[in-house]
């Protein structure tokens, strides 16, 4: 390699330039710099943004790897509940030693009543009244109350017991309405019901005063059945094999009660007979029909004045038809529904009448009739009103009756409800009532206020 | 010519004596869910049908005709039991005339009879509501319980109808194998649901927030089987505005009202689940009814909601 001698003058000459140059060289460094800087920064950045992924990727394993751990833990999660097997469960049965009383249910039934006329003096001309007939006490009572025993005697048979204490006149009379026994386990859908029991007749007959969507009984019930009849007797039913419900049944009775009276034929003297059907339309609406006969035999019956009675001995025979639609949103009656309800009774009364007074009875055959109609809307749960017209009608008995407790007077008897009931649970109802009564010869108002309370075992709910 | 027409006859007669030999078995289901869980179990050897739909409060059921004409031909009757239908049962056992199905026999089946029932009351007094005394009977809003109902249908069917016994227990099988696959994924799905804080209209969930580790704080109902009142939903305000929760949640039976009355004033979502197959249109199965079920719960308050 040549070494290159540069004179001192050259030197001297040059260096100025070379300072140039030097200065030069340094901005060119600056720049270079500035540049390394930048790559590095950009190059850092990258890096920082891998590592940041890196970062990412190995949180979200993690993660993943959490969920699959929680995962496999889930997976471990029983999918039955511990201890479960498939025999039953009997942490119920082992309460007491007393799990096989009865189901008991006590049914408090009060009412607080004003009307206008005085309720002594109420008769519904050409309609002597019998059985438990009549306007109930005025004022503050406790009407009927109600003690249910309801239990399976065997597999063959239930057996049920209804007991009510009632006041009239101020003495309280205990009374066995029902107590009665069904078999369980009959063959081809009979059932067999005997005891003392309410006929299965209309719609109205066999249900308790409790169950009434009024303070009071329709009319017709009340002049032709005395409330309801209910006597010892036995009954079969039989359910017919068809997809809709077809039921037939037949009842005979002692004949003690009204409107039979003095068992008739060695205690068997009221007979009857009753076929229901019923079904659905679509799920919101439901429906009942039925038509019966009930043929009552009565020896010596007394009705009308309870000191000086009418007496008659003869035949009554009463047929119901009966019909019912009920309407709820999708048949849930919770919060909404609907109740038609009527029947229609006529009756045929033939025999002989002991009036008061004479000492010879005088022939009779005499026709009547009653029906009721009633609409029962629920619009919000627990709050009801109800309207309904019942009425009754009496061909004429013929002029031996004139002026007696059998001639209607020209009257049409007609009576006008309106109700309203609150019940704040399914086992208290309370209600207010207004009658337009113009049942009797003169017109009445009559204003009732009513509790029914319910307690012990569960009420079931009839349609 | 006469001789064809009365083989004919006797033909088909000896058919339908037949067909009549090889019925279905008949079975009545209180509520849905029974019926279709026996319909997983059974196939087309049983006909099951339900007395209630979805939109129908099994508590308030009437006797109607058309169900003592339908319990009259049942050969299995299938319940939730502990007194749901404590007002309608048992007058339906005693007017359909049928000792198939009376209690004891092997056709009289309480579902709730065979599963630890919660919320078994220790004083039994009305003040505090409709209590049932053997425990909440909702027991089919935790998917297990069925697994076990299951295995009583089977049993019970394999009694009812021997012929087929084989069949029922190929039936219970492949949906014991095909439901706890189920179940596991439910509770995969549901998994980020447990602790959340839940509102009920009526104890219907008890069994659900026992499942999925739901925490109940509060119920529409001041007590079961009240109404809900103004005054209790003024007090639920208060609760709610101070501690709030993540959900109000009723069936499709129950009156929608309060629980939309208490959601606009708290800001807190409201649903209806299913409760039952039928409860809403795309519940229409078992599998279906828990798949919305867990949907919904997810759509309204899952870890996307927050």
């Amino acid at each position: 390699m040549k070494r290159v001698h540069l004179p001192f003058r050259t030197l001297l000459v040059l260096l100025p330039v070379l300072l140039v140059m030097h200065t030069a060289r340094a901005d060119e460094n600056i720049a270079v710099i500035r540049a390394e800087l930048d790559a590095l920064k950009a190059q850092y950045e990258t890096r920082i943004q891998g590592l940041e992924q890196r970062l990412n990727a190995a949180e979200q394993q993690l993660a993943q790897k959490q969920e699959q751990q929680q995962e496999r833990q889930q997976d471990r999660m029983p999918i039955e509940p511990a201890g479960a097997d498939y025999a039953p469960v009997g942490n119920s049965y082992a309460v007491s030693g007393s799990q096989y009383n009865p189901a008991m249910g006590i049914i408090l039934n009060g009412a607080l009543r004003a009307y206008e006329n005085d309720p002594k003096e109420h008769f519904i001309p050409g309609f002597p009244g019998g059985g438990e007939a009549g306007l109930a006490d005025e004022g503050l009572s406790i009407g009927e109350s109600e003690f249910v025993f309801t239990a399976n005697v065997d597999d063959w048979f239930y057996g049920r017991v209804t007991a009510a204490v009632e006041q009239e006149d101020g003495d309280f009379d205990t009374s066995l309405e029902e107590a009665y026994l069904d078999t369980l386990s009959m063959p081809a859908n009979t059932t067999l019901r005997f005891g003392r029991f309410y006929s299965s007749v209309g719609y109205l007959n066999d249900k308790h005063s409790h169950t009434w969507a009024f303070a009071d009984q329709a009319l017709p019930y009340s002049a032709f059945m005395g409330i309801h009849y209910g006597d010892d007797g036995i009954q079969a039913r039989w359910l017919a094999p068809t997809d809709f419900y077809l039921e037939v049944g037949a009842e005979v009775f002692r004949g003690s009660n009204y409107p039979a009276a003095g068992d008739a034929h060695n205690g068997l003297g009221a007979q009857s007979l009753f076929v229901h059907i019923g079904g659905d339309v679509g799920f919101s609406n439901s429906w009942s029909a039925g038509f019966s006969w009930l043929g009552a035999d009565a020896r010596d019956r007394n009705s009308g004045d309870e000191d000086d009675p009418l007496r008659f001995d003869g035949d009554s025979d009463i047929y119901i038809a009966d019909f019912i639609w009920k309407w709820a949103p999708n048949g849930n009656i919770r919060d909404r529904n609907l109740t038609f309800q009527t029947e229609y009774l006529w009756r045929n009364e033939h025999g002989t009448y002991l009036l008061p007074g004479a000492t010879a009875s005088t022939s009779a055959n005499i026709d009547s009739n009653g029906w009721y109609a009633q609409l029962i809307y629920q619009w919000k749960p627990r709050w009801r009103a109800g309207l309904r017209i019942d009425g009754l009608s009496l061909d004429d008995p013929g002029t031996q009756f004139a002026g007696t407790e059998l001639d209607s007077l020209g009257d049409d008897p007609l009576r006008y409800a309106l109700m309203f009931d609150y019940s704040h649970s399914e086992f208290s109802r309370i209600r207010l009532q207004f009658n337009r009564d113009e049942s009797g010869l003169k017109s009445d108002n009559q204003f009732i206020l009513q509790y029914i309370m319910s307690i012990g075992a569960h009420g079931a709910h009839q349609f | 010519m006469y001789y064809r027409i009365i083989a004919k006859i006797g033909l088909t007669i000896s058919l339908i004596v037949a067909s009549g030999a090889q019925a279905a078995v008949q079975v009545f289901a209180c509520e849905p869910e029974w019926a279709a869980l026996a319909g997983e179990i059974g196939g087309d050897n049983i006909v099951a049908t339900s007395a209630t739909n979805a939109l129908q409060d099994p508590h308030y059921i009437q006797a109607r005709p058309s169900l003592i004409a339908r319990i009259r031909k049942a050969d299995l009757l299938i319940c939730s039991g502990s007194d749901l239908e404590a007002g309608w049962l048992p007058l339906l056992l005693r007017k359909g005339n049928n000792p198939k199905i009376q209690p004891g026999k092997p056709g009289y089946l309480m579902a709730s009879q065979y599963v630890n029932r919660l919320e078994i009351p220790t004083v039994l007094d009305r003040a505090q509501g409709d209590l049932h005394a053997q425990g909440n009977p909702h027991i089919q809003t935790d998917p297990r319980n069925l697994t076990i109902v299951a295995r009583v249908i089977a049993q019970r069917l394999q009694q009812i109808d021997v012929a087929n016994a084989a069949s029922y227990q190929q039936g219970l099988h492949a949906f014991e194998v095909k439901w706890s696959k189920a179940v596991a994924k439910w509770q995969r799905q549901a998994a980020s649901l447990r602790g959340k804080k839940v509102v009920l209209h009526h104890k219907s969930w008890v069994y659900l927030n026992y499942w999925l580790g739901l925490v109940e704080v509060a119920t529409l109902e001041s007590k079961p089987g009240v109404p809900p009142s103004a005054a209790h939903l003024n007090e639920l305000l208060v609760q709610l505005q101070a501690t709030p929760a993540a959900l109000i949640i009723r069936t499709p039976y129950q009156n929608a009202r309060p629980s939309d009355w208490l959601s606009k004033r708290t800001g807190i979502p409201n649903t209806a689940l299913p409760f039952t197959v039928g409860g809403s249109a795309d519940a229409n199965d078992l599998y279906s009814l828990f798949d919305v079920t867990i949907r919904i719960l997810l759509d309204k308050m899952g870890p996307n909601n927050e």
